[in-house]
């Protein structure tokens, strides 16, 4: 891992995509104006620097930092999904040899092959994965091919829960989901390191408090 | 009832913080535990009683019918032969008395069961919670926060009217949320229901107002007033079954009978159409399958005239059941606001009162199907928090919960909106009528599928797109359904866009507006790029500004803190919205849409 923990996640050799002017009466002077929240360095230590973006300049674009998520979530899905391809193939093995059943290779074979095509697209996807805490809302992006991004209002979030696997565990890393009052939001950041994932949610928390009204 | 007390002039009583003075206008919100009525047991094991004297009468149904036939035809006494039942043995063996004793036994023990359970059935509203106790075996304490509280239904169903009693429903956020407190007099039930809503309300700051400007309210009426009043309304209930009497009449909406009527039977002409093409398929497919296996043209006539029955009588009952039962849930309607938010009262048989205090719906969507048109009939239908399980929200009533105007014309339409969205300001409303309902007109502020992505929506691109608002945000869609739906900012969860490999060689991209669980959705597709990520940009920011303005959660208490003098006057269809604390300038947050690429 090189730890870099204060540089933003920024690479001059990503295909830029134009800056969109999507919004260039960014803030009328409406209400006072709400500040994005500090974030300690510890979001960006030992996490992707760079976000894999769809080349296209017509994807999905929004300025500002994206924080990304550990290369361990990789590494820790190939180990989980190497146990589950070994398990497959104990399984189909015993029941080929040990009771002549020939049939069992093809559903064991469908699912390595999806098995193996999911973790090939699986760094990539990793990469994709991000999130960007502005002054309202928390915005959560994943996917190339099919971009996908979700924006929270902070005061919208009724609680935030990290969850962590046996072998999430050995790696240090954690998913962090967000729940709000609608189920169709449905926030998941996997891969966060430990002390980023309680770093964000204690975040979270508190500025959710701050801003909470009702449902 | 004193239900129209309101928050503005409260009895200036004991000043302890939890309760109302006096347990407020029912006298039970006094943080004590009562009961329920105690014909409640009646009601709810009654139906127990009814299903075990249907098995015991369908058993002894031959014993019926043998009596029957041995008294109009003694002749066929071959029927007669029923077998042996316990009837007959009871009667062989002379145990008649035993017999009756023992029905005797079960009736006292099933009214000493009753009794418990109603003795173990309680409720104690507090200030701050409302909370029921119930069951000896297995016991159930429910309570629930107050200003968490997404609504209080009243439902009388038929039995209950009759002896004056309802059901009370505190409607919670969250799955199988609510709590019931079934069942109270009908008054009573009343009066606990503005008691709710006023500590809901979050009234008590304003209590304290008002003592210091030493207003005084009457005395409440007296225990022997309310049972004389109670009587009284169980009579004139059955006739006009509608709570109005604390409301200005003229702010009520009503919807005429006959309209109601005939848009629901035009509705029902899609379901006539609907069954009609599954009739003609079938019987054209039995008339073939006969002809080529050679039939003579005999048993085809018969058998057809007996798919037709078979098949005609159960769809026409279909038609007709679907239709009375949508009309009869909508009769007498009326929609009329409130101090402590909008009332909808609906039901013919069964009636069902709800009141949607401030900001507690979550979107709104003014809908007319192709067969309104011509009639300029429009229905409201809402999101909200119903606090049903899942199962339960699948129900018809269910549906109907979700309606707030069955059918309506233009101006039922605008005055149940600015009902239901008190907050909305007036210069929205061309943009919900004149740019939105009524489609794209020069110079449209609605940002909408270019004509390159039309394929998203082949009928109806020029139409479908976004608005933005202080707000909220306006969703219009559908051409032959016209759609137009207000999601209101300070209530909105969430913004998320999607763009697939087709969408980007478009430049166009996807998005949805999040929000609660209910009939109307937040997605659109095909935007221009540009506007699905402004979407993104400007809604998020536009409803955390909208929510830090919004206090509906309390909404008395932010009443209460605008000094009362300055009070500005809100329009007199609104009497309780939280006023509009913004400047006022009327500029669309959008910014004017750049010339395309």
């Amino acid at each position: 891992m090189t730890e870099s923990p204060t540089t933003p996640p920024a690479d001059p050799n990503e295909p830029v995509p134009p800056v969109v002017p999507a919004a260039p009466v960014a803030q009328e002077p409406v209400a006072p104006q709400a500040s994005a929240p500090v974030l300690p360095p510890v979001l960006d230590a030992g996490t992707y620097e760079s976000l894999r973006t769809p080349r296209s300049g017509r994807a999905l674009a929004l300025d500002g930092v994206w924080h990304q998520i550990s290369p361990r979530y990789v590494v820790s899905q190939y180990v989980q999904n190497a146990i589950f391809i070994v398990l497959a193939v104990i399984a189909a093995l015993v029941l080929a040899l040990a009771f002549a059943q020939t049939w069992v290779w093809i559903p064991a074979g469908v699912l390595v092959l999806v098995d193996v095509f999911t973790l090939i697209i699986l760094p990539r996807q990793a990469r994709a994965l991000g999130y960007m805490l502005r002054a309202d809302d928390v915005v959560f992006r994943r996917g190339i091919l099919w971009q996908r991004m979700v924006a929270v209002p902070y005061g919208r979030m009724q609680l935030v829960d990290i969850t962590q696997g046996p072998l999430d565990r050995a790696f240090g890393i954690s998913q962090l989901k967000m729940v709000t009052a609608t189920a169709t939001t449905g926030v998941q950041i996997p891969g966060l390191t430990q002390e980023a994932a309680e770093v964000l949610r204690d975040t979270l928390i508190e500025v959710a408090e701050t801003r909470r009204t009702g449902l | 009832m004193t239900d129209s007390a309101g928050w503005t002039s409260q009895p200036d009583g004991d000043p302890t913080p939890a309760v109302l003075p006096q347990g407020g206008s029912s006298s039970q919100a006094d943080g004590e535990w009562h009961r329920m009525h105690p014909l409640t047991p009646l009601f709810k094991g009654g139906l127990v009683l009814i299903i075990v004297a249907g098995i015991v009468i369908s058993n002894l149904r031959d014993r019926v019918i043998a009596w029957t036939v041995s008294v109009f035809a003694p002749g066929e006494s071959k029927y007669l032969d029923y077998g042996g039942d316990p009837v007959d043995w009871v009667l062989a063996n002379n145990l008649v008395l035993l017999v009756l004793l023992g029905v005797l036994a079960l009736a006292i023990l099933l009214v000493v069961v009753f009794w418990m359970f109603w003795r173990f059935h309680r409720f104690r509203i507090t200030g701050d919670h409302v909370e029921v106790r119930k069951g000896i075996v297995f016991r159930s304490h429910r309570r629930a926060p107050l200003d968490r509280v997404q609504g209080v239904n009243l439902t009388r169903p038929f039995p209950a009217r009759i002896i004056g009693l309802a059901k009370l429903e505190v409607v919670g956020a969250g799955n199988d949320a609510n709590v019931e407190l079934e069942y109270l007099s009908t008054p009573k039930a009343e009066s606990i229901r503005a008691d709710i809503l006023r500590l809901a309300s979050g009234a008590r700051a304003a209590r304290a107002q008002v003592r210091s400007g030493g207003a005084r309210m009457p005395a409440h009426a007296s225990m022997t007033s309310q049972l004389v009043d109670s009587m009284n309304v169980g009579v004139s209930d059955l006739i006009a079954g509608v709570d109005l009497a604390d409301v200005a009449p003229e702010s009520v909406v009503k919807i005429p009978t006959g309209r109601l009527v005939a848009s629901q039977l035009i509705s029902a002409v899609l379901w006539v159409l609907f069954f009609g093409a599954i009739f003609v398929v079938a019987m054209s497919a039995a008339f073939f399958g006969m002809t080529a296996d050679g039939d003579s043209s005999g048993e085809i006539i018969v058998a057809m005239v007996g798919i037709a029955l078979g098949m005609g009588v159960p769809l026409v009952i279909a038609v007709v059941g679907i239709t009375w039962a949508q009309i009869s849930k909508s009769l007498r309607y009326s929609i009329a606001p409130t101090p402590d938010g909008v009332r909808i009262t609906y039901g013919l048989l069964t009636t069902v009162t709800e009141t949607l205090p401030p900001g507690r719906i979550f979107a709104v969507e003014v809908t007319q199907s192709l067969l309104w048109r011509p009639f300029g009939w429009w229905t409201v239908k809402i999101n909200r928090m119903s606090g049903k399980s899942a199962a339960q929200q699948q129900s018809g009533n269910a549906q109907q919960f979700n309606i707030v105007l069955p059918v309506g014309k233009r101006a039922d339409v605008e005055r149940v909106l600015s009902l239901i969205l008190p907050g909305a300001p007036a210069q929205d409303l061309p943009l919900v009528w004149e740019h939105g309902i009524l489609g794209p007109t020069v110079d449209d502020p609605y940002r909408t599928i270019p004509k390159r992505a039309w394929w998203h929506r082949p009928l109806s691109w020029k139409r479908h797109g976004y608005a933005i608002t202080e707000f909220g945000v306006l969703l219009r869609r559908g051409m032959l359904w016209r759609k137009l739906a207000v999601f209101p900012l300070a209530r909105l969860q969430g913004v998320s866009i999607a763009q697939g490999p087709l969408d980007r060689l478009q430049n166009v991209s996807g998005g949805q507006v999040h929000s609660v669980t209910g009939p109307i959705s937040g997605t659109l597709s095909g935007l221009e790029r540009d506007d699905a990520i402004a979407l993104l940009d400007r809604v998020s920011r536009a409803a955390a500004l909208a929510a830090a303005r919004d206090h509906t959660h309390r909404w008395g208490e932010w009443q209460a803190e605008i000094p009362m003098p300055s009070e500005p006057p809100v329009s007199p269809a609104s009497p309780a919205p939280p006023a509009p604390v913004l400047p006022p300038p009327p500029a669309p947050v959008l910014p004017p849409r750049a010339p395309e690429e």
